[in-house]
């Protein structure tokens, strides 16, 4: 029994729950913030387009409602209702601020937003009426797309989002095309003042709503002849694109140039990290928060023995780096004995404790002739091979990706063997691991020992990119960020945590206005995560077979394993 | 069970009894030093004492927000210290309003008495959603998925409020007459952490007789006691954990607006370290039980104000009381580790953690 089926007027209860979600964005800054960037010149700024996209998603969703409950006519009523609710809510928005200066508590309901919701009309009422009907009809469309059959409707969405992503990226992606000579032509048509030009954005629309059609219709047969192959073949082709990945992670920091060079290594050092935490909480099912006391673990052990400043040793990078990974692997060891006996929240918890007390420690004052306090530790040297410094963002980012290989590769084969299946079976359920066998003490430290050492590597070389260290730069901040990463992309996943960094940590740094907003994205973006797709962007396949054990076709398992299914 | 469980000492033991060995040691040695050494009055530490009780009164009104919530639905709450920030920050509009009318130096009980209820209604307000959108639809999801969701919400909420109010400190206006000291006999305790302890420890009363007196209060346990069985009783679980959820979150507001009166600022980060506190307090106390809620806190405030004095201060650290926060979350992870059922200690939790 949906609430909808006995509802007047349907679609109205979404319809308030947009019109709140858009008031909101707007109230909190967001929407102002974006408004500099266009998507669109001229058409679509940032900020309309996040109001837009928002409330074309809720309008959606109700369409897709009315179409269950009663069918095509309903939807498009409900949709239609739901955009025209939202609509009005922010015209309220827009009448109150008119009557009550709602600046004098609410920083950022600026008259220049509402002048932006109205469209820049001068007067009132015109205004209002294009909000409205900019509600109607983006209701109808939105309860349209939905009456789609599925491969129109994809292609659709395909193009809606290649539109709205690459005009917001245009100040990172039109000043490297531009370079690529030929390619440079095009983006001149495509890419004009700060979006996309009219005529480029159609193009593109097109071409991605193209794309996506052909590979509905041919992507099956492709796949089909990929199959067909012989194993040599199919050896081979691995092989090419193999080959190709590492060329293009080659020649990446020197055909990016410099700014995006530095994002790829920041993104570098957060999967090194994630993949880290990854066998932790993905592998072993222990939450911790506390991960970044290993990662400043790792980058005050470089900065100790190598850092002038304090004077106590000064070896080079390479030689400090064991000593770092070893302090990690040991701290882990350390702090993970106490809280064996832990589970899920308590341990969660107690971990979050850890971290705070080693930030407090660095900070205060009573350990500053050995940590450098509140002021940090300078001068840490840069990294090198004979005569090759790791001194840029472009040379870091071959010392980090060595560090992703090798951090990705040992995780890997981690995960297959035989420690790496007690993990999992220890996530499972620890109870009856135990009861199998596996000793739980040793498979909980080694998991703890693997991630705080992984932890201390990136930590390592986040202090020679850095050329310091402050207490400030290890926050439970970068915990949460890093657990972030890992349950966006799909907790226990290695893809998942690639994908997850450049979504989460990648997407922000190119999005400047963004910075402000970030946590708020990272907190809305694992509430939705949790409540709509648990299992991440790219989930781990049995953590997918879990969570949508109903939904998953009989075939594609044996009755045995679903009558076996979890209690 | 207890006794059946009962195993030979493993290494792990060991080690973790020898580190407890170690730092009961220098809690002693510290704190025999700074007796010894006489560095401060019995002034001093009068001050320290009412102060901490002062703190801890606020630190055990939120903890009950979070023991609550643990009693019923068996989860930590992360997101309880932004039910705690979102209501003093709003209240702090109302007060400022009035400050600017007059009206807080004219008729400063009724003014206060408006900036709390505020605070209350937008706190609880805040809790209600926060149960209703992020937690009710995975009530029966893994462990996992709804820390994970609290965690997020908590960040979400965060960030919201310096959205809608700006990133900077405000500072809570001052209330004249509750400036300066006064005295009880030869104590001397400043008016609004009298008035803090005061209000907090009425808070608790009436909340504490609320749970155990009436018919609503008495549904409450029972869904905290077994869900099936209350339901079956006629009691709407639903209904009940919403309001579990209201009514820590209208302690947590009343709790938010006594911190703005003792610290005279708020801020939107100003939740994160008072609810880790409180937890801890919650921990303290044995996470469901409300009276131990309210002793943990309390025990929780003294140790933090009499701490860096008394013990680190003989330990020879310089500026001990940067180090307050590490104390507090030393004794959380102390209780975890060697107590995890809290001092009261009326659930076995961590079998059900």
């Amino acid at each position: 029994m949906r609430p909808e089926t006995s509802e007047r007027l349907p679609g109205l209860s979404l319809g308030l729950v947009a019109g709140a979600c858009l008031v909101l964005l707007t109230l909190i800054g967001i929407v102002e913030a974006f408004s500099q960037r266009e998507i669109v010149s001229g058409v679509l700024s940032m900020g309309e387009g996040l109001l837009l996209f928002t409330g074309l998603f809720i309008a959606y969703l109700a369409a897709d409602r009315g179409l269950r409950s009663a069918g095509a006519g309903r939807a498009l009523a409900a949709g239609i209702v739901c955009g025209v609710a939202a609509a009005a809510l922010l015209g309220g928005l827009v009448l109150l601020s008119r009557a009550v200066n709602l600046r004098q508590v609410l920083i950022n309901a600026s008259p220049a937003v509402f002048q932006m919701l109205l469209f820049q009309q001068e007067e009132l009422l015109p205004g209002l009426a294009l909000l409205g009907a900019t509600g109607l009809l983006a209701g109808a469309a939105a309860a349209g797309l939905r009456l789609l059959p599925p491969v129109p409707r994809k292609a659709v969405t395909a193009g809606l989002v290649l539109v709205a992503g690459l005009g917001m990226l245009q100040d990172t992606v039109y000043p490297v095309l531009s370079s690529w000579g030929p390619l440079g032509d095009i983006a001149d048509w495509v890419f004009e003042g700060l979006g996309l030009s009219r005529g480029g954005a159609l193009l593109l629309f097109l071409a991605a709503a193209a794309a996506s059609a052909a590979w509905a219709v041919k992507g099956q047969a492709l796949r089909g002849g990929i199959e067909k192959l012989s194993p040599a073949g199919r050896r081979g082709l691995r092989f090419a694109g193999l080959a190709l990945l590492a060329f293009v992670l080659a020649i990446l920091p020197q055909a990016l140039g410099l700014f995006l060079s530095e994002v790829l290594t920041i993104v570098g050092l957060y999967v090194l990290l994630g993949l880290g935490l990854n066998i932790v909480v993905g592998f072993a099912g222990l939450l911790d928060l506390g991960y970044v006391a290993f990662f400043a673990i790792g980058s005050y052990t470089v900065a100790i023995l190598t850092s002038p400043e304090l004077g106590f040793f000064s070896l080079g990078f390479w030689q400090a780096l064991p000593f770092a990974v070893l302090f990690g692997v040991i701290a882990g060891v350390l702090l993970g004995i106490p809280v064996l006996k832990m589970r899920g929240d308590y341990l969660a918890i107690a971990t979050l404790g850890f971290g705070e007390i080693i930030r407090i420690l660095v900070l205060s004052d009573s350990l500053r002739p050995w940590l450098g306090g509140a002021q940090g530790i300078g001068k840490i040297p840069k990294a090198e091979i004979g005569a090759f410094e790791f001194a840029g963002p472009q040379e870091i980012y071959y010392l980090i990706l060595a560090g992703c290989f090798l951090v990705g590769f040992i995780s890997w084969r981690l995960r297959d063997s035989r420690i790496g299946r007690a993990w999992m079976a220890v996530r499972e359920d620890e109870d009856v691991a135990q009861a199998m066998g596996i000793n739980l003490v040793a498979a909980k430290l080694l998991a703890f020992a693997t991630g705080a050492g992984f932890s201390a590597l990136s930590g390592a070389i986040f202090a020679s990119k850095i050329g310091s260290v402050y207490p400030h730069s290890f926050n439970v901040m970068i915990s949460i960020n890093i657990l972030c990463v890992i349950i966006v992309g799909g907790i226990g996943s290695m893809p998942g945590v690639i994908v997850g960094a450049f979504a989460l940590v990648g997407l922000p740094e190119l999005l400047r206005e963004f910075a402000e907003y970030r946590l708020l994205v990272y907190g809305a973006a694992l509430v939705a995560m949790m409540l709509l797709r648990p299992e991440g962007l790219w989930p781990e396949a049995t953590r997918r077979r879990e969570l949508h054990e109903g939904e998953i076709e009989p075939q594609a398992e044996p009755p045995a394993a679903a009558a076996a299914g979890r209690p | 069970m207890a006794r059946l469980t009962r195993r030979k000492l493993t290494p792990t033991d060991i080690v973790m009894w020898t580190i407890g060995a170690i730092l009961i040691a220098l809690i002693l040695w510290g704190s025999i030093a700074t007796l010894a050494r006489g560095a401060y009055s019995l002034d001093h530490w009068i001050d320290f004492t009412i102060f901490g009780l002062a703190q801890g009164s606020i630190y055990a009104l939120i903890a009950m927000g979070y023991t609550m919530v643990y009693g019923v639905l068996r989860m930590i709450n992360f997101a309880h210290s932004e039910v705690f920030m979102s209501g003093p920050y709003t209240a702090y509009y109302v007060a400022a309003y009035f400050y600017r009318s007059g009206l807080l130096e004219a008729h400063p009980v009724l003014s206060m008495t408006m900036v709390f209820l505020v605070s209350m209604a937008v706190s609880t307000l805040i809790a209600y959603l926060l149960e209703m959108i992020a937690y009710r639809p995975l009530r029966s999801a893994p462990r996992l998925v709804p820390l994970i969701t609290a965690i997020g919400a908590s960040f979400f909420l965060q960030y919201v409020f310096r959205g809608l109010y700006g990133s900077g400190f405000q500072a809570y206006p001052v209330i004249r007459a509750l400036e300066g000291p006064m005295y009880i006999g030869p104590v001397r305790i400043l008016k609004f952490q009298l008035l803090v302890i005061f209000a907090a420890a009425l808070l608790m009363i009436a909340l504490y007789q609320f749970t155990q007196r009436t018919r609503l209060g008495r549904a409450l346990r029972s869904v905290s006691e077994d869900k099936e069985a209350a339901a079956l009783m006629g009691v709407d679980v639903d209904r009940m954990i919403s309001m579990t959820f209201m009514i820590g979150g209208a302690a947590a507001g009343a709790a938010g607006v006594l911190y703005a009166i003792m610290f005279k600022q708020v801020h939107f980060f100003m939740g994160f370290i008072p609810g880790l506190k409180a937890f801890t307090a919650a921990v303290l106390g044995g996470i469901g039980n409300i009276p131990g809620a309210m002793l943990g806190g309390i025990f929780l405030g003294l140790v933090e104000s009499i701490g860096p004095s008394l013990f680190l201060d003989g330990l020879g650290i310089t500026a001990p009381y940067q180090l307050k926060d590490a104390i507090a979350f030393t004794m959380l992870v102390l209780v975890l580790i060697f107590r995890p059922t809290g001092i009261l200690g009326e659930r076995l939790a961590v079998k059900k953690a």
